[in-house]
């Protein structure tokens, strides 16, 4: 291996950003998410040699381009294969994934629910803009039922999947959702991403200007989205609203939204809890369309040993338990000399 | 009545002295044959290893169902396994076996057929009870109804010999049963004169936490040894002298055994560790549970969610500066495939094993075949090349493992092993090397940041591997075209021309690396055979059986598939007539007949089986002939 030499100099934007032109439609979700990240990893206070930016195959996965890191834009679903390759290999390296909702759920969905569930340590950043933007404007798998597109004249007929639930069902140690609009929001939640040790996943619901302009504008738009963006803060109540006077609690084995005097929340709003049981957070996830404000934020975060650490673990015990010797190896168990 | 056996207990390890005659024979190819259930590939292994022991140059060929468990006693549930040894050098499991033993009338209605007339049968007949014969579709019991004429038939009770062996060790039925194998393995070793040593310290280890098993395994193997050696249906025994082999400390290895260890070997030789992803595939498996096995060498073995997922894992440990290979079969290259383009456009080194089995689709998945190679020319979208290496012994299993990790990173690309069925099952005596003579593979990483661009070539075309964790060396790769030094995205129409044509050049390149390719055979030789793969064995047995009684015939083997040789065309040229055989409908000779323009004879098998040496020699005699 080569020398890993240590970048001394204290790291800023700048030292993130490429010389490439940034191609995305202007007015693109895109720019927003690549800035916050250009913002948050000089923080971290990792040097910039050891970042790799890995994506699949759409216009979210453009991103290692625009990326002054190691990098690769590979092929539609694979992303996550290839950053658990590299991740494996090289524990030492900080590994993102840039994806979008066709490439992690779609082509590469199978891959999505195996890097998650193994937990390797990668941070896996899904573009959600429900719609094929590069390929010109079909229906993804994020797409709601009956979306009418140019692959779907008459309106979708397959049942859409939520991303977050399904990292959640996957068993993902840190599920996190933000959007493209709330800077602040974005840039708390990657920089939680980024110091999390294991599978980190983050869902941005992110505006397609061109094929799918306002799919999340209720969330998004500065009228509309105190109402309906709940933000998820460990060990607070769940309020949501303008006047921060909703909030969310049981009923039976259900949540329901109460109304409330601003300031006076009653006893029984639910708590979040990030390390609650995924039940707990499963639940949150199926809140998506009114009455219920759409959650924001951190669903769970609970520390598991990584799947590249186990490797590594492994690999230390046979060493202890055998020296390495490679002639003996070559021998195996039986041999003959012929004189 | 057979007389009661000694005491296994009072038998020590080492051979009793027989009254019996001893024959001398050069060569004998025997096949073990019986129920899957009946542990005739761990049988035919223990009799393999024995036979190194002996000195005897050796061979083997193991066949059984894709089943697990077939039902018992039935026709597809029947396993084989040959052995050819020999006094002399030999390179095939041998065309047809001499002797068969056979465990069930299933095993003997499949196998005999392959039987030379007059080989010497050796049978269960407890065995062959009538519901037993009519799983195996036999209308009448073939021990009594004379269709075994035309062969030595020896009758052993095996079953109720073993039962009797072991009286008294409070074994259940089913325990009882599965040590029948040890005994007719014992039979065996008595009438071939292989030592018991290795198989008595095989079954301690093996069985060491069960003792009662332990015990039974062992009094088995040496009851049917003295059984062999007392009972009067023996009347000689077989030596089969030490052949003449090289000098040297030897092991048995077969070819999926050979190229994980030549690929922890080729990760030492680079100094840099090994990766291995990869996918649960018939016949490749072996090769990912041998590296599983090997992490005390630093080995990150990644069994993946699927064979995308285990090439693609390859690429990202490739692109992290680890030695990366993927192995699988047919099935799992399809999978692969986009991703293998991917890997000659970021010109990053992997190397991939294809373990070729019957195909198309699931095809026959334990049984071997060469049909893949054109699949790994040209199945992948675009002007796509890399290179290609087959190995044709399991020997070079391991060497051109070596070879095919070398070339990958010194010419960043992708490079395929077509090893097959045979190939990965087979074992031969292999000479194990001195790993302080293998030569480096050392690929230096560039140096200085400043002059750093990733796809600026070396004199060989090839572009640097720097990998993340280099300072000032951060970059980014990836399945768009690339602008000719920067690496950077490009749409230009000339660049993409010129790139073409350099990933082109870059795998043309490594022909200068290829050794001059060996002539086998006779000087005056007016017909050449051209293999590849696999079928060298039968090939060059073919041949040499044709030399001998003054044929004009000859033959080269072909290790590398991409680039050719570039003495190929001028040899091809020399002969009047030149004859390709492979397991497939004619791949090579197509890509052969297209470069060279030559009027090339095809001879194909696709049986699932390896050629033998009579159907080689058949084709040679006919095109002689000026049948053809």
């Amino acid at each position: 291996m080569p020398e890993i030499t240590a970048n001394p100099a204290p790291l800023t934007r700048k030292d993130f950003v490429s010389d490439q032109w940034v191609r995305w439609c202007p007015g693109c979700g895109d720019f927003a998410i690549l800035a916050q990240v250009q913002n948050v990893i000089p923080t971290l206070g990792i040097p910039r040699e050891k970042f790799v930016f890995v994506s699949g195959i759409g216009c979210s996965s453009r991103f290692p381009y625009y990326m002054n890191t190691f990098g690769m834009h590979t092929i539609h679903g694979r992303a996550m294969t290839i950053a658990t390759g590299l991740k494996c290999a090289r524990p030492d390296l900080q590994v993102w994934v840039v994806t979008g909702d066709g490439d992690a759920l779609s082509i590469g969905g199978n891959h999505f629910l195996h890097t998650l569930r193994r937990n390797t340590d990668v941070k896996v950043l899904l573009f959600n803009n429900r719609i094929y933007g590069l390929t010109k404007g079909q229906a993804s798998p994020t797409s709601e039922l009956g979306k009418k597109s140019k692959s779907s004249p008459m309106g979708t007929i397959d049942r859409p999947i939520n991303p977050v639930r399904f990292a959640l069902a996957s068993e993902a140690t840190f599920v996190a959702r933000s959007i493209d609009t709330d800077v602040e929001h974005q840039r708390s939640i990657l920089a939680r991403a980024a110091q999390h040790k294991g599978s980190a996943f983050i869902e941005i619901l992110q505006n397609c200007i061109v094929f799918n302009d306002g799919a999340w504008s209720p969330v998004e738009d500065r009228a509309t989205r105190d109402d309906n963006a709940l933000k998820l803060e460990h060990g607070k109540p769940l309020i949501f609203g303008k006047n921060r006077d909703k909030g969310i609690r049981m009923k039976g084995l259900s949540p329901e939204v109460v109304t409330f005097e601003p300031g006076k929340p009653p006893a029984d709003l639910i708590v979040h809890d990030e390390q609650a049981s995924p039940a707990f957070a499963y639940m949150l996830s199926e809140m998506e369309k009114p009455p219920f404000p759409h959650p924001v934020g951190v669903f769970r975060c609970v520390v598991e040993p990584t799947y590249d650490q186990r490797m590594d673990e492994q690999i230390e015990q046979a060493r202890k338990a055998r020296a390495p010797d490679l002639a003996a190896l070559l021998a195996g168990p039986e041999t003959w000399e012929v004189q | 009545m057979p007389k009661e056996p000694k005491s296994p207990m009072e038998e020590t390890a080492t051979k009793p002295q027989s009254n019996k005659q001893v024959q001398e024979v050069e060569a004998v190819t025997i096949r073990f044959a019986g129920d899957s259930g009946d542990g005739i590939q761990l049988t035919g292994g223990q009799f393999t290893n024995s036979t190194g022991l002996a000195g005897n140059d050796l061979s083997t060929l193991p066949d059984y169902p894709a089943e697990i468990r077939a039902p018992a006693g039935t026709l597809p549930g029947v396993s084989g396994f040959q052995i050819h040894f020999s006094s002399r050098d030999i390179l095939t499991p041998g065309d047809a076996p001499d002797v068969l033993v056979a465990m069930n009338p299933a095993a003997l209605k499949v196998n005999l057929k392959d039987l030379e007339q007059g080989g010497l049968v050796i049978v269960n007949t407890d065995a062959f009870t009538p519901p037993s014969l009519q799983k195996a579709g036999l209308a009448a019991n073939p021990l009594e109804d004379g269709s075994l004429s035309n062969y030595r038939v020896i009758k052993v009770p095996l079953t109720s010999l073993t039962d009797g062996a072991l009286k008294g060790m409070n074994l259940t039925r089913t325990q009882v049963d599965r040590c029948k194998n040890f005994f007719a393995l014992g039979l065996m070793y008595w009438l071939y004169e292989r030592p018991v040593e290795k198989t008595l310290a095989w079954i301690e280890s093996k069985f060491k936490k069960v003792p009662a098993v332990l015990d039974a395994n062992k009094k088995a193997l040496l009851a049917g040894y003295a059984y062999a050696d007392t009972a009067e249906m023996f009347h000689e025994h077989y030596r089969v002298k030490r052949a003449p082999i090289a000098p040297g400390r030897y092991r048995n290895l077969n070819g999926n055994t050979a190229a994980a260890l030549g690929f922890v070997t080729a990760a030492h030789l680079a100094q840099r560790p090994l990766f291995y992803g990869s996918y649960p595939i018939t016949p490749a498996s072996e090769i990912l549970h041998e590296l599983s096995d090997m992490k005390a060498f630093g080995v990150r073995t990644f069994q993946a969610e699927d064979e995308i997922a285990a090439v693609g894992s390859t690429i990202g440990a490739s692109f992290g500066g680890h030695l990366a290979v993927t192995g699988t079969s047919g099935p799992g290259v399809c999978l692969k495939n986009e991703a293998i383009g991917l890997a000659v456009m970021m010109e990053l080194p992997i190397v991939i094993v294809n373990v070729q089995r019957g195909g198309p689709s699931t095809g026959l998945p334990t049984k071997t075949e060469q049909a893949d190679l054109l699949q790994a020319l040209f199945g992948r979208n675009g002007e796509s090349p890399l290179a290609i290496l087959a190995p044709a012994t399991t020997g070079e299993c391991f060497s051109l493992a070596i070879e095919a990790s070398r070339i990958a990173m010194k010419y960043m690309t992708p490079v395929f092993v077509l090893s097959d069925g045979y190939l990965a099952n087979s074992s031969e005596p292999w000479r194990i090397p001195d790993i302080s003579k293998l030569p480096s593979l050392r690929v230096e990483p560039p140096s200085d940041p400043k002059s750093f661009k990733p796809y600026q070539r070396n004199a060989d075309l090839s572009r640097p591997w720097a990998v993340p964790g280099m300072a000032g060396f951060e970059h980014r790769i990836g399945g768009i075209e690339k602008a000719d030094i920067t690496g950077n995205v490009s749409y230009d129409p000339d660049n993409h021309d010129r790139m073409i044509h350099i990933r082109e050049q870059k795998i043309a390149n490594i022909a200068k690396e290829i050794p001059p390719t060996q002539v086998f055979g006779a000087k005056n030789a007016e017909v050449l055979i051209v293999g590849w793969g696999s079928t060298y064995g039968a090939i060059t047995a073919a041949v040499r059986d044709l030399n001998a009684a003054g044929k004009p015939v000859a033959s080269i083997h072909l290790r590398h598939l991409n680039p050719l040789p570039s003495d190929l065309g001028d040899i091809l040229n020399r002969y009047k007539r030149v004859i390709v055989p492979e397991m497939n409908l004619g791949q090579l000779v197509m890509v052969l007949r297209s470069r060279y323009l030559l009027p090339l004879i095809s001879l194909t098998k696709v049986k699932g089986q390896p050629f033998k040496i009579h159907e080689i020699r058949a084709k040679v005699q006919s095109v002689l002939d000026g049948k053809e």
